[in-house]
């Protein structure tokens, strides 16, 4: 009889090749998929690979995403990215997705993350992938090296942390504020590189999308991987995808009942929109709670705020108006097939109306790629970091919040309720 | 040796920023810190520490947050508690993390000794301070100069 068992539990226990495994037993575990992008990848990799003499273990099971230094704005991104295309010639990798969006977002919709699997990203918001009930998490480069040669990774097993949300979200308030309200109340170091499932009601009601963002912003909370438990609604956008969807094996991907954890509670239907002050996540307000708070700066960006979702969610709001003067409203699409998506549906159109410039699809100011952010701005922002200067001005003030108030604020010219708006 | 004693909350792009992270690693270490400790870059010498709070290194996965610190000739790193990608990333190259949850009794300045197998700290005026137990096949990691070196022994011994 074996014991009750997180989702958690169950995704590295199959991985290692294990009928259970105990949460802080060392484990070793095989590794389905392993992801990397330009920056994090060949540039780093070939000349350890090199050094080695030694091959990948399984090409399958590599992802190189190009989306960092792209569009290549200077000699050293030109460099970085031609290292990056060459390598992958050279060693005819048959998985390669470049300048089509963030790695993120175009790594599920190439159909690459699948519910069971454990994989990893040489990226810290590589958790995203937890969304689709799969056990990914970020590494580093020589973390990285090591999976490569060997198909394996070592891992301490989590204790799962569960964030049980009842109830549903108000219109014009999303997984970002969620998000943003679980980080206000634990920290940034809240996850303690632990496994967190996200749960209940409210959580079953997303979207992927939606989702995504939770399981994105794990990161920022601390957490090894984020999760959330497959279903109907993973299936049906992974079937929307292309990919096979016949032996997904729902059913076992669920935390049992009596498994062992710590369990939170929240209320969605009581949620206000929340923002994070510079310069940290994790310093969190609602945005009821805010001073008069005068911005020049509204960006749309990021895996964490530009998917078609967040899109539609900021056009919502600015349909029809337009942004107030001496704001200047940036949308950067998160991924080719999202940004053509939202130009089919209208969305780009009315963003571009409202006086939204629009950027390319790849992370940009997020990570300080860009220099679109103007030095002694301020900022309200859809990504998922606000540390000083990592925008890419040093003296920016950067605020986070949803691409809804993101859009409101960008309209009234302050930090402002997207609720107002859409009544 | 002596001690520098940063601030809360140092995060990855201080450690590496990210106008600099296009370039190599003797580049990223001019900028490191550089906001928090401007003298830092150039005042480091090897075989120097860094006491820090809690959940140091929070933020990306890039690596460089962490081989800076080895490129500079850090000789560990003393905090309350780290991020766990940063953990994992220092010990892969060569850093050594002590976890202490004293760490922050120690001065800025300060000339310390430490002993990671036995798990202490000594302090200028001889105070012990205590440090959690690092598993042996991460120590062995570190004495080895990171998980490269390790597997390239692993590999010629294999062929």
């Amino acid at each position: 009889m074996t014991m009750p068992m997180t989702l958690a539990q169950k995704l590295i226990a199959r991985a290692a090749g294990r009928q259970t495994v105990a949460p802080g037993e060392i484990v070793t575990c095989d590794v389905d998929l392993a992801m990397f992008h330009d920056s994090s990848g060949p540039r780093r990799l070939k000349p350890m690979l090199d050094e080695l003499r030694a091959p990948i273990w399984d090409k399958r099971k590599v992802v190189l995403v190009i989306d960092h230094y792209v569009p290549e704005a200077d000699e050293e991104s030109r460099r970085i990215v031609k290292i990056a295309r060459d390598w992958a010639a050279e060693q005819a990798l048959p998985h390669v997705i470049d300048s089509q969006g963030i790695c993120h977002v175009v790594l599920p919709q190439a159909g690459h993350v699948r519910p069971g699997m454990l994989c990893v990203g040489g990226d810290s918001h590589s958790p995203t992938g937890g969304a689709f009930g799969a056990y990914m998490f970020g590494v580093g480069a020589t973390e990285m090296l090591g999976v490569l040669v060997t198909g394996r990774i070592w891992l301490k097993v989590p204790h799962t942390i569960f964030m049980r949300w009842t109830g549903r979200l108000q219109p014009g308030v999303s997984a970002k504020d969620m998000m943003l309200a679980m980080l206000g109340r634990f920290g940034m170091h809240g996850g303690q590189y632990q496994a967190v499932e996200y749960c209940g009601e409210a959580v079953q009601a997303l979207g992927m999308a939606e989702r995504m963002t939770l399981a994105n912003m794990s990161a920022e909370l601390g957490a090894q991987a984020g999760l959330v438990q497959p279903d109907q609604t993973t299936r049906a956008w992974l079937e929307a995808t292309g990919a096979d969807v016949e032996e997904l094996g729902l059913v076992r991907w669920h935390s049992d009942e009596d498994a062992c954890g710590v369990r939170h509670s929240f209320d969605a239907s009581g949620l206000a929109p929340q923002v994070a002050l510079p310069h940290s996540p994790a310093n969190v307000r609602g945005v009821d709670d805010l001073e008069p708070t005068p911005v020049q700066v509204a960006y749309v960006g990021a895996c964490t705020g530009a998917k078609l979702e967040d899109l539609r969610a900021a056009a919502r709001v600015l349909r029809g108006r337009r942004v107030a003067a001496g704001v200047r409203l940036m949308v950067a699409p998160a991924s080719v097939r999202d940004r053509d998506a939202a130009a089919m549906d209208g969305t780009l159109q009315a963003l571009q109306d409202a006086g939204a410039v629009m950027l390319p699809t790849a992370c940009g100011a997020c990570a300080g790629y860009g220099s679109s952010i103007p030095e002694g701005s301020t900022v309200i922002s859809s990504t998922a970091r606000n540390f000083r200067g990592r925008m890419g001005a040093a003296t920016a003030q950067v605020y986070l919040g949803s691409p809804y108030t993101v859009a409101a604020s960008a309209l009234r010219g302050r930090i402002a309720d997207a609720r107002e708006m859409l009544a | 040796m002596r001690t520098w004693r940063l601030p809360e909350e140092v995060d990855t792009d201080q450690l590496a920023p990210g106008h600099a992270m296009k370039h190599g690693i003797d580049v990223i270490a001019r900028h490191c810190l550089e906001q928090l400790r401007p003298d830092f870059a150039r005042g480091v010498r090897p075989g120097d520490v860094i006491v820090a709070g809690p959940n140091f290194g929070l933020g990306s996965s890039r690596e460089q947050a962490a081989s800076v610190l080895v490129h500079l000739g850090i000789a560990a790193v003393i905090a309350p508690s780290y991020a766990g990608l940063y953990f994992r990333n220092a010990f892969n190259v060569g850093l050594l993390l002590l976890t202490c949850k004293d760490a922050r009794r120690i001065a800025d300045g300060e000339a310390i000794a430490f002993d990671a197998r036995a798990g202490r700290v000594l302090r200028a005026g001889g105070e012990v301070l205590r440090c959690e137990p690092i598993p042996d096949f991460l120590l062995d990691m570190v004495a080895a100069g990171g998980l490269l070196p390790q597997l390239k022994k692993k590999l010629s011994e294999n062929r």
